[in-house]
């Protein structure tokens, strides 16, 4: 096996530990579909087909779907699946953390995620300064943070937000805005371009960027936060922007996901959104460097 | 055509007119952005290397490389001349394996890679055992370690060797350092 004991078991405690964040702080643990007719659209998310249906690339649409049926607080830990994703920190199915909370925004979700990363810590290694490639991290008390236009501003030389070039974004991203972070302390991007918007509102007073944040540690992308879109008819022009750009760059175009409109148009409450790569959080902690090391293959 | 989702480890491509070999390969995904191929790349024909992050809409040729597996025959002025398994001889310019060609023993098992019909690489068994022809007798008593001395194999090629190996001693050489290993067999 790829995975060896001890390495099995840290994980378990890993996922013991969010488990226990999130029953200690009253929220609901749901399993939604794994096979699904319409995965969500996002440009460059591939869905792997089962049947007649997919697989979901992720749980968002159905998660929200419970929030408009009345859930406050809910979170899933479950499989997620994205065709032709394989790196040392990606796989083409790979487990995901979720979790949503009504009446509140992207920033109170960054202060959750703060703790529940904290709490794991506490649990594996057993404290919240760890060791990670031959250096060390301290997860708490400071995270850097800092608006996506800063960030390029000030690493990348150019403006994402008064002029976005996605192609450049994405390069730029990698080869010199990451590379920038503290490797000794996590960093969260925040505000994102409209233009990357995805799933999440507009800031109210700004809409030239979207209440999006990510948080890296240790030079990963560990989760991924939206304060949630949740106006349907926005919503429904998203989708069909991103049924052209998939069109036109040769992608498979998904079926939109009408019964999510629907909820959406009987009310989603205002509310924010997180999605965390559990696989990605314990390499982190068991200080490993490939995905393939934590998870069984 | 080769597209970005082709790339892997050991894959040759060719990129800006040049043909290289993929030696690292990773994937990356920048948030809910476009895939990002970073690619270590061996210029085939120097073996210079490269980092280089493609994007999911590269393209790539396919260069024209071909391995053939052939045993070396003999020496023909500045050419090699080698053997297939059909006994049909195939030569190449000595220049291509420089002075390791002076390594090379009757029958050596190689690969060689051709680049659109050129020969652009020779590879030699990992270690060739070459008889000393000529070597000066090492001073008696010097007995430091590390000390050498230069010696000359059949064939031509010269390496330095530990002052305990003597003319008509066959000595073990790897073909990667083109440096002495150990001593096969005393004379």
């Amino acid at each position: 096996m790829n995975v060896d004991n001890s390495i099995l078991e840290q994980r378990h405690r890993v996922v013991r530990a969010i488990r226990r964040f999130f029953w200690d702080r009253d929220y609901i643990e749901v399993e939604t579909p794994v096979r699904i007719p319409s995965p969500c659209l996002e440009l460059h998310i591939d869905a792997e087909p089962a049947g007649n249906q997919f697989l979901r690339t992720s749980p968002e649409l159905h998660m929200k779907r419970l929030l408009a049926g009345g859930s406050a607080k809910i979170f899933q830990i479950g499989p997620c699946f994205r065709r032709g994703e394989k790196g040392n920190l990606h796989r083409p199915e790979f487990t995901m953390l979720e979790w949503y909370r009504t009446g509140v925004g992207y920033m109170e979700a960054l202060a959750e995620t703060k703790a529940l990363v904290a709490h794991v810590a506490k649990e594996v290694p057993g404290q919240t300064g760890i060791p990670w490639q031959g250096g060390r991290i301290e997860l708490m008390p400071v995270w850097d943070s800092m608006t996506v236009r800063d960030a390029f501003i000030g690493a990348a030389g150019w403006d994402p937000v008064s002029k976005f070039d996605a192609d450049r974004f994405n390069l730029d991203l990698v080869e010199k805005v990451e590379p920038s972070f503290s490797p000794e302390r996590p960093t969260v991007l925040y505000d994102y371009p409209a233009e990357a918007a995805a799933l999440s509102r507009l800031k109210p007073g700004d809409p030239s960027v979207a209440e999006r944040w990510e948080l890296y540690i240790g030079g990963m992308e560990i989760a991924n936060a939206f304060s949630e879109l949740t106006d349907a008819v926005e919503q429904r022009r998203r989708f069909e922007q991103c049924a052209e750009q998939r069109k036109a760059r040769g992608g498979e175009v998904y079926p939109v996901d009408e019964e999510f409109l629907e909820a959406m148009e009987r009310g989603i409450p205002e509310c924010a959104g997180v999605a965390l790569g559990v696989d990605r959080l314990v390499m982190l902690l068991t200080n490993l460097q490939s995905i393939g090391d934590v998870r069984i293959e | 055509m080769i597209t970005a989702s082709d790339l892997r480890k050991g894959l040759r491509i060719e990129f800006e007119g040049i043909p290289y070999i993929i030696t690292e390969f990773n994937f990356v995904k920048p948030g809910k952005g476009q895939g990002i191929y970073t690619c270590k790349l061996k210029n085939l024909l120097n073996g210079a290397t490269t980092v280089r992050n493609f994007r999911d809409n590269a393209r790539f040729e396919e260069p024209d490389v071909e391995d053939k597996h052939l045993r070396f025959s003999y020496e023909e002025g500045d050419n090699l001349v080698f053997l297939d398994d059909a006994f049909e001889q195939i030569s190449i310019p000595g220049s291509v394996l420089g002075d390791k060609k002076k390594l090379l023993v009757e029958d050596a098992a190689v690969a060689i890679t051709f680049y659109n019909g050129q020969a652009i690489d020779v590879e030699m068994p990992t270690f060739v055992e070459k008889k000393v022809v000529h070597s000066e007798p090492g001073v008696k008593g010097d007995t430091a370690t590390n000390v050498t001395k230069p010696a000359t194999l059949e064939g031509g090629y010269i390496l330095q060797v530990p002052l305990f190996v003597n003319q008509g001693d066959v000595v073990r050489v790897d073909t990667r350092t083109g440096e002495y290993l150990d001593r096969a067999s005393r004379k």
